[in-house]
């Protein structure tokens, strides 16, 4: 006889393929941090499986990337929502990152402005909670980092730049990040840090990893 | 090593691929890999190499190149007119190359990526544990770039066996690049699409538009209406046909960024990937909706295709 099951309801999991040779695990649609923490306690054991390929830790569920010769879609979604099902283990802290910042970003005026704030305040808001690295994508060494203070909320700009320099840090929404390489970008530039987040050369090549803590401070320039 | 090739014309972009490094999403670094991993294979499997060995991948315009040692190289894919001392070449077969023998390609006729293997394999930096070009990390392949003249492609590894030409893929087994319906499973967003989008989406025709390249193609044809609120980003795969603001679907390929917080509507199987690296600009598709039993019995015909080139059934 299998052991009886408890009685607490079992968090839904809604599976979707991603063509034949991955899946999205969807817990949820908020930003929030213990779905993120369930993502990456989750993307942890997929990792383990041998018919799985990757687990990316998303903000609030798991794409898993698996080998279609051993397992099928329904399958492993299965093994997912059992996975799901269970009580995640202790979340462990993530490791903390300072991260100095010059707050004198191209558009830091204008988000100023925008926002009714001075600068200093901008910078002062920015640097004050420790941030959840809730993704880690996009390319090399981004950490989408959140939830930002929510007086520092603004869309993304209309219209993108086509190339952000490396180093610059951004807001947009409830989110904040640092720029690992020169690439188009649309959020807001509000300042830059000199601190390294790709090394093309280590492996993981890689600063920020899902689950870490960042702390920015103010440098002077 | 000893020297193979040398790179007299680069041709407009010729990359050294493997099959990837699919592992290293986690750290925000692109899949890569060869566009069209049919190709790539059977051309590796021609020469008598593991599907894994690094290939060139020559894209529009190939290269031209000297032979420097004997070797015994196939060439696969689009055809990108390759030529033997000005004689024309066959493809999907090996063929000898001897000292002083000149590789060269002509004007393109059909398809956009042609794949060369020698066998042996060919000697490339390994980077994240794979042998393909990041152009953005400029690491991996042949010091992380593309090819220029001067280049010279020595072999892997000595071969330990002989090498036999004429050893051919048969054309009935071969990917039908002409046919471009791409086979597609429905996405987790595809309920964001009205009903009349959905049915763009299944049934209209799309054009490459000229904003295509390893990461992936932006099509032009009918705007796909989406809801408009944002999504919290996450892993998305080569195959993902994403619908950003103004509702013109991207389609992703090899290097695509590894996240994206655009709705997915649907993913080309992996069957189909194949043809979608041989679009160019200006080529029409469509998308053909299909489950994921079609697209298993899809992946093991082209599997047993590939089957054939390998030693035992020789």
């Amino acid at each position: 006889m299998p052991p009886p099951r408890s009685k607490r309801p079992s968090p839904r999991v809604r599976i979707f393929p991603l063509g034949d040779t991955a899946l999205l695990a969807e817990l949820g649609t908020k930003l929030d941090t213990a779905l993120n923490s369930r993502a990456i306690s989750l993307a942890t054991a997929l990792k383990k499986r041998r018919d799985v390929r990757q687990a990316v830790a998303g903000y609030a569920g798991v794409t898993v990337y698996f080998d279609p010769e051993q397992t099928t879609h329904d399958a492993l979604g299965a093994a997912i929502k059992r996975l799901a099902a269970k009580r995640p283990p202790m979340a462990e802290p993530g490791r903390l990152h300072r991260i100095p910042v010059v707050y004198d970003g191209p558009d830091l005026e204008e988000v100023a402005a925008r926002l009714k704030l001075t600068p200093q305040r901008i910078a002062d808001l920015h640097s004050k909670p420790i941030y959840r690295a809730f993704l880690v994508g996009f390319v090399p060494g981004w950490a989408y980092l959140g939830p930002l203070p929510e007086e520092l909320e603004l869309p993304r700009r209309h219209v993108p730049r086509t190339q952000v320099p490396a180093g610059s840090v951004a807001i947009a929404g409830r989110q904040t990040g640092i720029y690992p390489l020169p690439t188009p970008g649309g959020w807001h530039l509000i300042g830059r840090s000199s601190v390294k987040l790709f090394f093309p050369d280590r492996d993981p090549p890689i600063l920020f990893r899902a689950g870490d803590r960042v702390k920015f401070f103010a440098a002077s320039r | 090593m000893t020297a193979l090739l040398r790179v007299v014309e680069p041709g407009l972009f010729t990359t050294v691929q493997d099959l990837g490094r699919p592992w290293a999403v986690t750290s925000g670094v692109p899949p890569g890999g060869a566009m069209d991993r049919f190709a790539h294979r059977a051309a590796n499997l021609i020469v008598g190499n593991a599907e894994t060995e690094a290939t060139l991948e020559c894209t529009l315009t190939g290269p031209h190149v000297a032979t420097e040692h004997s070797c015994l190289v196939a060439i696969t894919g689009g055809d990108l007119d390759p030529r033997v001392n000005g004689h024309a070449a066959p493809m999907w077969t090996g063929i000898f190359l001897s000292r002083g023998d000149r590789l060269m390609f002509g004007a393109r006729r059909s398809g956009g990526r042609a794949y060369i293997a020698v066998a042996g394999g060919i000697r490339a930096d390994r980077w994240l544990g794979s042998l393909s070009t990041s152009l953005l990390a400029g690491r991996g392949g042949m010091h992380g770039r593309n090819l220029k003249a001067g280049d010279v492609i020595e072999v892997a590894r000595e071969a330990t066996r002989p090498a036999v030409s004429g050893h051919e893929l048969a054309s009935h087994l071969r990917i039908d690049y002409a046919d471009h319906s791409l086979f597609a499973i429905p996405g987790p967003h595809v309920k964001r699409l009205d009903p009349d989008a959905r049915q763009l989406l299944f049934g209209a025709t799309f054009k490459v538009s000229r904003e295509a390249d390893r990461m992936g193609y932006r099509l032009d044809g009918p705007r796909l209406a989406t809801e408009a609120d944002e999504l919290l980003s996450f892993g998305v795969t080569a195959g993902v046909v994403q619908v950003p603001h103004g509702g013109q679907p991207i389609l992703l390929m090899a290097d695509h960024q590894t996240a994206g917080g655009y709705p997915v509507v649907a993913t080309v199987v992996s069957a189909s990937m194949p043809v979608a690296a041989q679009l160019v600009p200006g080529d029409e598709l469509q998308f053909a909706e299909v489950t994921l039993e079609h697209a298993r019995q899809m992946r093991a015909g082209q599997a047993a295709a590939l089957n054939t080139l390998r030693d035992g059934a020789r």
